[in-house]
């Protein structure tokens, strides 16, 4: 044999945390110049396994091989000292430092006791350029869109020269066009013979960009693919372990009485700049709203605004006809809003919280949760019951319900959130990228549930990033564009390309 | 008018006034470096009160133990070096509780200031009162030329900054020094991702418990310090709690600034003048109306005046200053969020 050995090699490497098998001995390995992709569902283990490899979690046997050679990982500056570099799932940047800053921490440029900032600077934009992006190293990353930040990543690794670089979940929060500028970079890395272990739960996104494709379920390898010899349905199966409707059927709707009206509604953002400039939209009993549009165009503050999270800059928020407009979020969850937050570890979640706490969040202190006198006290056999069928019916993948749900894979998180709003009758569910990091079979039972929740007469305003997600749950679609709705179209009658056109461009009615 | 009164005022006095106010925000500025280093890193010490305490009790027992056998230089010198022993002693003490054991990091920090407080009102009964010796003596204040001291305008300028002991004079130098080094070297950026966001900070190589540790010992070894100029340069005796809470005006002036060395000292220098202003009037009474109203104030008022202005500080008048994001908030590895 002359051929090399592979540029990354992991071998029968098992973990087990409390109650989880999260790997069971996992062999995985990654060529020079390969993309390979990771698959598998929420808590599969791909975090994991990453996690090991770059030295965050000690495996429990197993071993790592660099370019054929046993090496041990005991810390990440081991792993980088290996030419491992990894993005990971929830970003590791400092906000309040620059972006050379962060490139340059733990590997300092200095000048005499001082940081040489100027020349790491150059370093920097030198990099950049060879990747084929642009970016300022002198702004603090809390300025800059996720789409940047996702590429101070990719530098931060590159700088500290790897050659092996794991991106887990790369593409959750892009939007589809800078998912295609990652794209362009991991190409070009990979061009330059870097081994690239991607993790992704977008199918075609994986059919797309990897050379192998492999698969993790419950801890286990599953099977290796190359993409020309699967398909997503395929793929979806070997996840999930059984039949996954890539595309929910989402039947007809029976539209009821309007439940949620905003007039002229404006919402200022942070730095007080109008993001939401007069919205009128209508959302009917027993429909799905779509909102389709671009991160960033206001999105997020007219969600804000009808949840009371934020105080409208003016016009009118109606439920059911009655005057909400600013009115503090309690009042409006108690007329029958559901809110599923966009960010869910800062907005959905108390992390540190066990998991029945958090799927009780938003009833705990009324009954049955809460019992006794004035309802002060805590009903725990309640709660118990209530978790533990929540978790069930949810498939909520967690060793049990008092775990910290920080412990939790991200997808799994999410299905805490919803379930915990989907309980009981809502009036109006609002959904705010609800699958984002969701793996196809929970995103096939979130969608489900959605379907079946209209059916049952609720009211649905779902945002999303994903044109895919919102074209096939919406029953109308409302493209948002710099603060207004731009276009309003019937499911029935509505064209992607029109629509993504709208969303990147606005059209006419923006002008 | 007798607004105006009180600022014709002010400025007749200021001579008088701002030699003392650097003297008066020396264990304030001090105390608040510490607070930011340590807090910087992400390490929340509440115990600066205890540490200064203790440091300035040992630093004074050095002293007072050595002098009439090596000489009040000498002696001196290695007092000021025991107590900021004491300090970074007493630091890794509390590094060890935060960042080891992960403690409740208020409940450290309020330990240190009870034991800081029963054992040197007991150890100054059992062997300095009883020995009704002389002091450790105090570190001198350098002298300038009465042609300086004389010069209009510059001259009460000049003696503020200099016209001081080595402790108060050191430590516009460190608050430079800690400025710097905290927004441009190596070490200042490591505290600073450490303080925000440890575990990126770990993903990046960085040893975030040594980063913590190194923190707190020489953020403490600063309370030390201030502990000595408290007996060794300012009064020259030891009493049970003297430091009067000064540990915590120290971290009312660390907020004030911002967490910024600088800004933190501009707090005690502020601090330092609402002492000084509640001395100065009770030694230049001024004349008429102002005068009366001055004098009928009772003079807990004025000796109440720092601790007043921390309040109000407090409450949010300066608006509202963001902490960094991990402060008080121990690391775990393997963890997640
Ligand atoms: N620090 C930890 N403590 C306890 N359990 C953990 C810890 N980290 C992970 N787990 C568990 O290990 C399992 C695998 O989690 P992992 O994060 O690797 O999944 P994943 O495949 O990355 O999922 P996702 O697609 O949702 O990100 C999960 O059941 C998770 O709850
Ligand atoms: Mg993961």
């Amino acid at each position: 044999m002359n051929e090399r050995p592979p540029a990354l090699e992991m071998r029968g490497i098992t973990k087990r945390f409390p109650g989880v098998l999260a790997n069971d001995d996992i062999t995985f390995d990654v060529r020079a110049g390969e993309i390979h992709a990771l698959l598998g569902e929420n808590g599969a283990g791909k975090t994991t396994l990453m996690n090991i490899l770059y030295g965050l979690v000690s495996p429990d046997t197993g071993e790592v091989l660099v370019d054929g050679t046993p090496v041990t990982i005991r810390d990440p500056s081991n792993a980088i000292a290996q030419g491992i570099g990894m993005v990971h799932q929830h970003f590791m940047l400092v906000p309040v430092l620059t972006v050379a800053e962060n490139v340059i921490l733990g590997q300092e440029l200095l000048r005499g006791p001082f940081l040489d900032l100027p020349q790491a600077a150059r370093r920097i934009r030198e990099l950049a350029t060879q990747l084929g992006f642009d970016v300022d190293p002198d702004v603090r990353i809390e300025q800059l869109p996720v789409g940047q930040q996702q590429r101070v990543e990719i530098l931060k690794a590159i700088y500290r020269g790897a050659r092996i670089l794991v991106l887990d979940e790369p593409t959750a929060v892009l939007t589809p066009q800078e998912t295609v500028e990652v794209f362009t970079v991991l190409r070009r890395l990979q061009a330059d013979g870097a081994a690239i272990v991607f993790i992704s739960h977008k199918l075609e996104e994986v059919l797309a960009i990897a050379d192998r494709i492999t698969v993790i379920r419950r801890g286990k390898v599953v099977g290796t693919r190359r993409p020309s010899e699967t398909s997503d349905v395929d793929l979806a199966v070997m996840m999930v372990g059984r039949e996954v409707l890539l595309r929910v059927d989402r039947g007809k709707s029976h539209p009821g009485d309007v439940v949620l009206k905003t007039e002229g509604l404006r919402v200022k953002d942070d730095r007080g700049h109008e993001a939401v400039r007069g919205v009128d939209l209508e959302v009917r009993a027993g429909e799905i709203l779509g909102i389709a549009g671009v991160a960033g165009n206001g999105q997020d503050e007219l969600v804000d605004a009808l949840v009371g999270l934020r105080r409208p800059a003016g016009g009118k928020v109606l439920l059911g006809g009655a005057e909400i407009t600013g009115a503090p979020t309690r009042r409006i969850r108690d007329l029958g809003v559901a809110h599923v937050p966009g960010d869910r570890q800062r907005f959905g979640l108390v992390l540190p919280y066990p998991v029945e706490d958090n799927l009780v969040l938003t009833s705990f202190d009324e009954p049955p949760f809460a019992t006794g006198p004035l309802n002060l006290l805590r009903n725990d056999a309640a709660i118990d019951e209530w978790s533990e069928r929540l978790i069930k019916e949810f498939d909520i993948r967690t060793p049990s319900r008092d775990v910290r749900a920080a412990t939790l894979s991200g997808g799994n998180q999410q299905k805490i959130i919803v379930a915990r709003e989907f309980r009981g009758a809502n009036r109006l569910v609002i959904l705010d990228q609800p699958t984002r990091g969701l793996d196809v079979g929970s995103i096939e039972f979130i969608h489900r549930r959605a379907i079946e929740k209209r059916d049952a007469g609720t009211a649905i305003l779902l945002t999303s990033a994903d044109l895919d997600e919102v074209l096939e749950l919406s029953d109308r679609i409302a493209v948002m564009f710099r603060g207004h709705i731009v276009a309003i179209f019937d499911a029935a009658v509505a064209e992607r390309d029109r629509i993504g056109l709208l969303m990147a461009k606005g059209g006419a009615a923006a002008a | 008018m007798i607004v105006v009164d009180f600022v014709v005022y002010l400025f007749t006095v200021l001579p008088d006034l701002l030699p003392i106010i650097l003297g008066l925000a020396t264990p304030l500025a001090l105390g608040a470096l510490c607070g930011v280093i340590n807090e910087r890193a992400g390490v929340v010490n509440i115990g600066i009160e205890g540490i200064m305490l203790w440091s300035a009790f040992n630093g004074y027992l050095a002293g007072f133990a050595l002098h009439d056998t090596i000489g009040a230089g000498p002696s001196l010198a290695l007092g000021i070096a025991t107590a900021v022993l004491t300090g970074a002693v007493l630091g890794l003490l509390h590094a060890w509780l935060t960042v080891t054991v992960r403690a409740d990091q208020i409940i450290a920090g309020t330990m240190m200031n009870i034991a800081a407080f029963g054992i040197t009102g007991y150890l100054n009964r059992l062997i300095i009162t009883p020995s009704g010796r002389g002091g450790a003596g105090v570190l001198g204040v350098l002298h300038l030329p009465p042609e300086v001291i004389g010069l209009p305008a510059v001259g009460p300028i000049i003696r503020m900054f200099f016209e001081q002991g080595p402790i108060a004079m050191s430590v516009v130098f460190f608050v430079i020094a800690i400025q710097l080094l905290l927004f441009r070297s190596r070490w200042g950026l490591r505290t600073r991702a450490v303080g925000e966001h440890p575990k990126a900070a770990d993903t990046l190589g960085i040893d975030v418990f040594k980063q913590r540790y190194l923190n707190v010992v020489l953020g403490c070894a600063f309370a030390g310090l201030a502990g000595a100029y408290l007996t060794l340069e300012s009064t020259g005796s030891f009493q049970n709690g003297m430091t009067g809470g000064r540990g915590f005006i120290a971290l009312a002036a660390m907020i004030f600034g911002r967490w910024t060395p600088v800004g933190a000292f501009l707090g005690a220098l502020m601090f330092g003048t609402a002492t000084a202003l509640g001395v100065v009037v009770n030694i230049r009474v001024p004349e008429g109306d102002l005068g009366q109203i001055l004098k009928s104030i009772p003079t807990f008022w004025y000796a109440a005046l720092p601790y007043l202005v921390t309040i109000v500080i407090l409450a949010g008048v300066v608006g509202r200053s963001i902490p960094p994001a991990a402060d008080g908030v121990p690391y775990e590895k393997e963890g997640r969020a």
